[in-house]
């Protein structure tokens, strides 16, 4: 499989007031490759996710997503987030964002929303075309959830899923609206060794089904384990970009983790 | 639990109650004889009532502590009335029970019940309403009472005006309230909780001062009167077959209301919505049109507000501002939340309480309204979750078929 881009960003720029929080960013992501986007705290790893979801309007710079396949560019710049996450581009959130109260099934099916289109005539009449839906979101949710492995949970509500099992659904959400990139922000944030060893597993699978995965992660380990590609920011900018040896052996990167040395 | 501590809480209870209700209970002023009159023995009576009540609330909250496992599992399971609408037979046993009922209520009983039963129902359906907005989409609404009042000009005004009758301007009073909606839902799509619950009581209060003002449009506060009845297949009808007539058309409505919210509430769209109470920013960052799913919510929790302002119009054949006012949309949110929120069933037995209530307690005469304030408290203290909490539904994957 020849490798094509699916994100360009450029020139990325972020200003709260007068600061800069982005300052012209630069990062490409090829289909089928696992990115890491790491960086000191406060880097601004966050907040380009949330520039490039919508959430945030950037204050400059162009963002562009490429479906593989069809090869049909579509800029994401000053979409919603929800536009941007029917354009093919799917997040996990920081702090975890589920929807408590629904069951754990009913969550990965609202991943399904922005590929169905059954409206209130639908639900009202539930005429045939609406029930097939119906049933091929059940299926297609399913299928998901077998894949992360939380079937047997699939009707506890949410917030009973233990820690890990909590991230790996926002994980099945996110995959449920078909991505054509899926962004991770600190999957592994908050859990133990065994969970993140499962986590590995877990991403290294989806990656080999071809999902292409950009993710924001403080867990070396698991970083250098995973990414094919990895970017390193700092206030804002980009520090560095390589595989992961070439990072390991980077001065900027070091210095920027480790501070600079001081003579004596 | 009858330890010394407790004890002491108990007393500490009664003396602060004793004293606020001092003034009122042992007090008397008779301002004719110009005397004032000191009733000490109250302070008895009060100081024991309420260590007593003090302690049979604590007696139930320490039993209710004791026995956590069944209360769990009946979370789970959800109350008997779930119980029962999920076993198939007592499914069917229960509703052709309710149906018997409906169908022979106005023949066993008085117009004056039937009546009652009438606007009962109507608070059903307002109540049903409301709880897209509020119990499903998460939207606290306090201006609901607004739509209700659209539909209800609407019919009036067109039936004065053009002759216009009942089955004419059902949809149009409805639609009229489901456009009403969509304007309150534009300017309100960014606001969340506090701010949006007091932005919609503004918009409740603007109608209501509109058709109080505006003398020209609405009559202002002297209203309407000599609204048609809805007539049944063009035949003007008698006041007490009228009453009968009405009774079994809001029995349609409810069936009807029933029926929709039901299947909204099992679609992507209801989906949708719980998932914008839920959380509002995941649910765009799974591709949710948080604009769109807002307004349908509005205007469609408007809609059944529109159809049930005809319904009053008719009913009553008399509106005026008075009838709109803010404590109508309290009544109406109280239904959803005692009832419990996105609870289909909790929201009727809600608003059949809630009306039924005050109604039957008129034989307490002066304490009516003390009894039903005592009585809501306690549903709160005890049922804070509503009378019959919204269990989701479960999706039983069996290969192909999902059960229900």
């Amino acid at each position: 499989m020849t490798k094509q881009p699916i994100l360009n960003v450029h020139g990325l720029t972020m200003d709260f007031g007068g600061i800069r929080a982005l300052n012209s960013l630069d990062l490409e992501v090829n289909s089928g490759e696992i990115v890491a986007l790491i960086g000191p705290n406060g880097a601004g790893k966050t907040t380009f996710f949330n520039c490039i979801t919508g959430i945030y309007k950037p204050t400059a710079g162009d963002i562009w997503l490429t479906n593989p396949k069809t090869t049909k560019k579509n800029s994401l710049k000053g979409l919603k987030p929800n536009q941007v996450t029917e354009k093919g581009l799917a997040r996990t959130f920081q702090n975890i964002r589920l929807f408590p109260k629904m069951t754990v099934l009913e969550n990965v099916m609202i991943g399904r929303h922005c590929r169905t289109k059954a409206f209130i005539f639908g639900a009202i009449f539930r005429n045939a075309a609406t029930r097939r839906e119906e049933q091929s979101i059940l299926e297609i949710s399913y299928a998901i959830l077998e894949k992360v492995g939380l079937e047997r949970f699939a009707d506890e509500f949410a917030d009973n899923l233990p820690y890990g099992d909590q991230r790996r659904l926002e994980i099945a959400r996110a995959l449920a609206t078909e991505p054509l990139l899926l962004l991770l922000d600190e999957p592994a944030a908050g859990m133990n060794p065994q969970e993140t060893a499962a986590l590995d597993q877990l991403i290294k699978q989806i990656s080999r089904e071809g999902q292409a995965i950009l993710l924001i992660e403080h867990d070396m380990k698991l970083v250098m384990s995973l990414s094919d590609q990895i970017f390193v920011m700092d206030y804002g900018k980009k520090i560095a970009q390589g595989t992961p040896t070439e990072i390991r052996e980077n001065p900027a990167v070091i210095k920027a983790y480790l501070g600079e040395e001081v003579d004596a | 639990m009858f330890s010394l501590k407790e004890l002491k809480k108990g007393l500490l209870t009664s003396l602060w109650f004793v004293f606020l209700t001092f003034p009122i209970v042992v007090i008397k002023v008779d301002p004719i004889a110009r005397t004032v009159v000191w009733r000490w023995e109250n302070v008895a009576y009060m100081a024991i009532g309420t260590f007593l009540v003090y302690f049979l609330v604590r007696f139930i909250q320490y039993r209710r502590e004791n026995r956590p496992k069944p209360a769990a599992a009946r979370e789970k399971t959800g109350s008997i009335v779930h119980r029962i609408l999920q076993n198939p037979t007592q499914r069917v046993f229960l509703v052709a029970v309710v149906a018997t009922i409906a169908v022979f209520f106005p023949h066993v009983l008085s117009s004056y019940q039937t009546n009652v039963m009438t606007t009962a129902l109507m608070y059903v359906v307002l109540g049903l309403g409301l709880n897209i907005v509020v119990g499903m989409a998460g939207l606290l609404d306090l201006g609901f009472v607004a739509f209700y009042a659209v539909g209800a000009y609407t019919y009036s005004l067109l039936n004065l005006h053009y002759g216009l009758g009942f089955w004419t301007i059902l949809p149009v009073g409805g639609l009229m309230a489901a456009f009403f909606g969509v304007m309150l839902g534009f300017p309100v799509l960014r606001l969340r909780g506090d701010y949006l619950a007091i932005v919609t009581l503004g918009f409740g209060e603007i109608i209501r001062l509109i058709l109080e003002n505006w003398g020209e449009f609405s009559k202002g506060p002297s209203g309407i009167s000599n609204i048609s009845r809805p007539s049944f297949f063009g035949i003007e009808l008698g006041l007490e077959q009228s009453i009968i007539y009405t009774y079994y058309l809001m029995v349609i409505f409810v069936v009807i209301t029933i029926f929709i919210v039901n299947r909204l509430q099992d679609s992507r769209l209801g989906r949708a919505w719980i998932a914008l109470r839920e959380d509002e920013i995941a649910c765009q960052a799974m591709g949710i049109d948080k604009r769109k799913t807002k307004l349908v919510a509005f205007s469609l929790g408007a809609f059944w507000a529109g159809i049930m302002g005809v319904m009053f119009a008719a009913k009553t054949t008399f509106v005026n501002p008075s009838s709109f006012t803010f404590l109508e949309s309290a009544i109406i949110l109280a239904i959803v939340v005692l009832g419990g929120m996105g609870s289909i069933i909790g929201v009727i037995f809600g608003a059949l309480i809630l009306i039924l209530m005050p109604e039957y307690l008129r034989a307490l005469s002066e304490y009516r309204m003390l009894a039903f304030g005592g009585i809501l408290v306690c549903m709160m203290v005890f049922r804070p979750q509503g009378l019959i909490s919204n269990i989701r539904r479960t999706y039983t994957f069996e290969k192909k078929l999902p059960k229900n």
